[in-house]
């Protein structure tokens, strides 16, 4: 990976965002909204239960945060693709001395920028709305949100490359793909809570067990390092997994002349 | 001919059965402007996407600089650029944040000056903080061109460079390629509608149809080989397919 290069491409995101105040409300507008309705759901419940439910208000605006970390990090890859192809720009990107790690390496720090920027509001309007730090999670933290931040990642990646491969009518996977997995992603319901089917796919996805991980850190104080490796060994697999699809994708594309076909369209 | 930049030897790109490129090989020497003419889906933007890396050829080889473009990709496309009409620059930035960008990613040095000296060039450095989608189209290929002389190129692509252009502008075009000829020295692939362009600028011509090249020489010795009165005469008859089979097709 090139450093300039990567700064050059980063640079040019930043610029978009700040030559664009209405992009901010884009990046702000959904998380604010989950915040505002989880949170007043939560604050609802723990009138209502008691003590039958004592900790749900902190694992549901937890959840909230570090969903958007997973989601603002897939967002910042494959949004970051599709600005290019909004604005006519791809063929002067990809016709330019970048490599596709750099590519992706400026991706990843889009999408981590992005990561930055939603959780850090949420995380400070959770402490004013509602009492909740997410700094309780302590040094957790840490490898929370490095893991929800590689499958976001390797998330981006897979719908980049399925729009890359199926054209700009699959445009909307870009937004649709996190979707696709929350279900199972035991974001705010546990694992067990899903049909032994579904659980294993569950299983299958490391921010199932960060997700988990965080209620246990929020419940008892403390987190089964086996689900930490565990999600760690399988964001290892997906970031693999999902550049060899990219990489393998951006060949396809150029034998079949597909990024010309896209820039023309 | 002086020593080749550019060496495209039996390129061919097949879409499935249908051959966009078929058995194309030519050279530019140092310093040369080679016109590529022909009508649409003659293969033209085919061969510059190839040379770009945009689209992996079928068969043959490029080569750029004595290198193997498959191999140097990111070597040879830091000392070259290129400027089509298909493409923009972002229309949020402002001129000056897209060249800045550009020439970060070709490694351009002196960055701020550099970027001075190709708004003058091209007549536009009253527009430098103004947003890049307000440009007029003709201002907008402008920038383009700018873009692509950011990195002073060695070897440039030029993707009809003047299309939608008025005629001021489009004169303005072609002086500052000249212009960039003359003072770098650059070699430069130049595609195009227009045959004034052609006739103005390319030392030499090769004339496509349907994926292959019909002919290749001066503009003069084209219009003497097909025995028209103008290149121009030359394009339609070659876009019309007329009489192709008196035309030597190069072996």
């Amino acid at each position: 990976m090139n450093p300039h290069v990567i700064q050059a491409l980063v640079l040019r995101y930043l610029f978009l965002y700040t030559r664009t105040p209405v992009r901010m409300v884009e990046l702000l507008f959904w998380p604010l909204v989950h915040l505002l309705v989880w949170g007043y759901l939560t604050v609802f419940l723990q009138k209502n239960t008691g003590d039958s439910f004592p900790y749900a208000i902190t694992f549901l605006i937890g959840a909230v945060i570090l969903w958007d970390v997973l989601f603002r990090a897939q967002q910042g890859v494959a949004i970051f693709f599709l600005e290019d192809v909004w604005s006519r720009n791809l063929l002067n990107i990809f016709a330019a001395p970048v490599t596709t790690f750099d590519y992706l390496g400026a991706t990843y720090v889009a999408g981590l920028l992005r990561a930055a920027v939603t959780s850090t509001i949420l995380g400070v309007l959770s402490v004013i709305l509602y009492s909740f730090n997410v700094l309780e999670l302590r040094w957790y933290l840490v490898p929370f949100v490095l893991n929800l931040l590689v499958f976001g990642w390797a998330l981006g990646m897979i719908s980049t490359a399925l729009i890359v491969r199926w054209g700009p009518a699959a445009e909307t996977l870009a937004w649709a793909t996190p979707f696709f997995i929350q279900p199972f992603a035991a974001v705010f319901y546990p694992v067990d809570g899903l049909p032994v089917v579904m659980q294993a796919f569950s299983k299958a996805l490391p921010c199932s067990y960060i997700f988990e991980g965080m209620r246990d850190v929020l419940k008892d104080g403390d987190l089964p390092m086996r689900d930490l490796v565990i999600a760690s060994g399988l964001n290892v697999v997906y970031l693999a997994a999902a550049g060899v699809l990219f990489v393998s994708v951006l060949k396809t594309a150029r034998d079949k002349g597909l990024l010309t076909k896209f820039a023309a369209q | 001919m002086p020593d080749p930049v550019l060496q495209v030897t039996d390129l061919v790109k097949r879409f499935g059965d249908f051959a966009a490129v078929n058995g194309v090989s030519f050279e530019i020497g140092k310093g040369q402007i080679l016109g590529l003419l022909g009508a649409n889906g003659a293969g033209k933007t085919t061969v510059i996407n190839m040379m770009l890396g945009l689209i992996t050829p079928s068969e043959g080889r490029i080569q750029v600089f004595g290198k193997d473009l498959a191999a140097h990709r990111i070597e040879i496309l830091r000392r070259m650029n290129f400027c089509s009409t298909y493409t923009q620059l972002p229309g949020n930035l402002l001129v000056s944040q897209n060249l800045k960008v550009f020439g970060l990613l070709y490694r351009v040095p002196d960055l701020e000056r550099r970027i001075d000296e190709v708004l003058e060039l091209l007549e536009i450095s009253h527009l430098k903080k103004r947003v890049s989608g307000h440009l007029s189209a003709g201002e907008s290929t402008r920038l383009n061109l700018c873009k692509a002389l950011l990195n002073r190129p060695e070897l440039l692509l030029l993707d009809e460079p003047t299309a939608s252009l008025d005629p001021d502008i489009a004169d303005k075009v072609r002086k500052a390629v000249k212009r960039v000829r003359e003072e770098d020295g650059a070699t430069m692939l130049y595609t195009s509608h227009n045959m004034r362009d052609v006739e103005e600028v390319c030392d030499q011509v090769i004339f496509m149809h349907k994926g292959k090249i019909l002919h290749f020489g001066t503009p003069a010795e084209i219009v003497a080989h097909f025995q028209e009165k103008s290149l121009e005469d030359v394009f339609i008859r070659v876009a019309r397919g007329g009489d192709l089979e008196t035309a030597k097709l190069v072996d």
